[in-house]
């Protein structure tokens, strides 16, 4: 398959790869796909508490190209956006971006659902420090 | 070196230039109808089919009269099972399969299935054999034909067809088999391995595309097909339709070849491909080979870099020309069926690549790709949140992951 210059670029030059402390309150986990569906991602965020902006973002993809330049493209555009703006990035806006071929589509969807997963962990984990009982059951993975 | 490097010779072979040379003429001056009986035309392209008729058969030790020509080995396949459904209709209408054969085999037999026959379709065991005690024990008294490949195309895995040939013959039952991957490659003898019906492609073994050949036992026991293309009654009445001369002179050509050159070629490339093997692993830990090691084709490797996705691996080596199973690289977006077969879980299929070495493969050639591959298989698992987990000691099969 031909992939676009920026799929490919992101592949060869993915931004921010890496981890956050996990357990750092100010710092959201997200990790969502499987292995045996060929692709799972984990997307991390910090945030400054004070002004709800994504200070740092990072991420591990075992996927496809498209896969690991979604999820580079995600973290690109998480620094510097507030929890709420973060949470208004949409799928469709990375596919465009990276001009995703419609096989593709599933790999920006999971850089989405990353990128929720991710911030409602950053939310728990705020919540329970404030000792706030939590709403629901994030859908978070447990070891 | 020239770049790209190709290293998928099982999807198909460069054609040798002995190959095309001996094809040339048949394309200029010598381009007659095989069929025109009463011109020198015809006789010089009947001559020369009937010339490559024997090449083949020599190279199985078949009678040049016991083979058919085909548009290739999708045609063999579908002819060897299709006619013999329908010839031997009144006999019974089971056939037995496996689960790893190639498409054309697994679709021509649902294809049948639709019609009302009954097929099974034998599991293979963790080294991509099949039991033959399941094949026993799966036979029927309406069994009409087994059907087992000789060697796999995704694991190059050589299945025990002797002694299936054997289960066969004692039973009554047809033996087609699928050998495009093996025939040219390894020794293949119709009657040592009692087989009824071979299928042999062209440019699996250094020949043209859209030619093949169908060998049909002729004695012991005499084997009988319905027609699937009908039309003039070529090649016996089993397949018509005008002789593609100069594939079949490529094809005759190739199998001289293989036969000529297969002790000398086996060998080089079997130490070609333990040299890889044995560098990968040296190099980078959890790769694990799919399929038995033993029973498999000398210029075969299919390898699965755990904690890495199989395209993601192919895009990190585009110099380099081999396949992966991963369900990206699919048209169905569903991971290889035959590693899934193996039972090693739906990620190893993901994370599989395929060797093929073959006639021009060089030393030189198999240092750059371990090289290469050594380097983007750590980049991708530095990159890896699954090499991450389980380098923090989480056991990746307790997880519960978040699917769609």
């Amino acid at each position: 398959m031909a992939y676009s210059n920026k799929v490919v670029d992101h592949y060869e030059n993915p931004r921010n790869v890496g981890s956050l402390p996990k357990d750092d309150v100010n710092v959201g986990t997200g990790l969502v796909g499987a292995p045996e569906c060929g692709d799972v991602m984990k997307l991390q965020v910090k945030v400054n508490p004070e002004t709800g902006v994504i200070d740092d973002a990072k991420f591990k993809t075992f996927g496809c190209g498209s896969a690991i330049a979604s999820s580079s493209l995600a973290t690109e555009w998480l620094k510097g956006k507030t929890v709420e703006q973060a949470l208004a990035i949409k799928n469709t806006e990375i596919v465009a971006e990276l001009s995703l071929p419609p096989v593709k589509i599933h790999c920006s969807v999971l850089a989405e659902d990353a990128i929720k997963a991710a911030i409602a962990d950053y939310k728990k984990k705020q919540d329970e420090a404030k000792g706030v009982q939590p709403a629901a059951e994030h859908a978070q993975p447990s070891a | 070196m020239k770049l790209p490097i190709y290293m998928d010779y099982h999807a198909t072979t460069p054609v040798d230039p002995r190959v095309l040379d001996a094809m040339m003429p048949y394309f200029r001056e010598k381009f007659g109808n095989a069929a025109s009986r009463n011109h020198p035309f015809g006789w010089e392209a009947e001559d020369a089919v009937e010339a490559a008729r024997k090449q083949v058969a020599d190279l199985i030790g078949a009678n040049a009269k016991e083979l058919i020509f085909t548009s290739g080995a999708t045609e063999s396949n579908n002819l060897a099972i299709k006619g013999v459904a329908e010839m031997y209709r009144e006999k019974g209408n089971h056939i037995i399969t496996c689960v790893t054969e190639h498409k054309a085999v697994i679709d021509t037999c649902k294809k049948l299935e639709k019609q009302g026959l009954r097929v099974t379709y034998l599991p293979v065991q963790k080294d991509g054999r099949i039991d033959l005690d399941e094949l026993r024990a799966a036979i029927t008294d309406k069994t009409i034909l087994i059907t087992i490949m000789t060697a796999n195309n995704e694991i190059g895995v050589v299945q025990p067809i002797a002694e299936i040939g054997a289960i066969a013959k004692e039973r009554g039952i047809l033996f087609h088999t699928d050998a495009v991957q093996a025939v040219g490659k390894i020794p293949f003898d119709v009657n040592a391995l009692k087989v009824d019906l071979v299928s042999i492609s062209a440019h699996k073994i250094y020949g043209p595309k859209g030619v093949g050949a169908l060998y049909v036992r002729r004695r012991n026991p005499r084997v009988l097909l319905a027609e699937q293309i009908s039309g003039g009654g070529h090649e016996r009445g089993m397949r018509s339709g005008t002789l593609n001369v100069t594939g079949i002179v490529g094809l005759g050509k190739a199998a001289e070849l293989c036969r000529q050159d297969m002790e000398k070629d086996t060998e080089r490339l079997r130490t070609l491909r333990d040299r890889l093997n044995q560098k990968l692993h040296e190099n980078l830990d959890e790769i694990y080979i799919n399929g038995s090691m033993e029973h498999r084709l000398p210029h075969n490797l299919n390898i699965s870099f755990a904690y890495v996705e199989g395209e993601s691996l192919l895009m990190g080596i585009n110099d380099v020309a081999v396949s992966s199973g991963s369900a990206c690289t699919s048209a169905s977006l569903e991971p290889s069926y035959v590693l899934k077969a193996l039972g090693a879980g739906d990620d190893l299929a993901h994370s599989s690549i395929r060797f093929g070495l073959g006639r021009w493969t060089t030393d030189e050639e198999v240092d750059y790709v371990v090289d290469k591959l050594t380097k983007v298989v750590r980049r991708l698992r530095e990159m890896s949140p699954l090499y991450e987990m389980v380098k923090e000691g989480v056991d990746l099969s307790k997880m519960q992951w978040v699917t769609h």
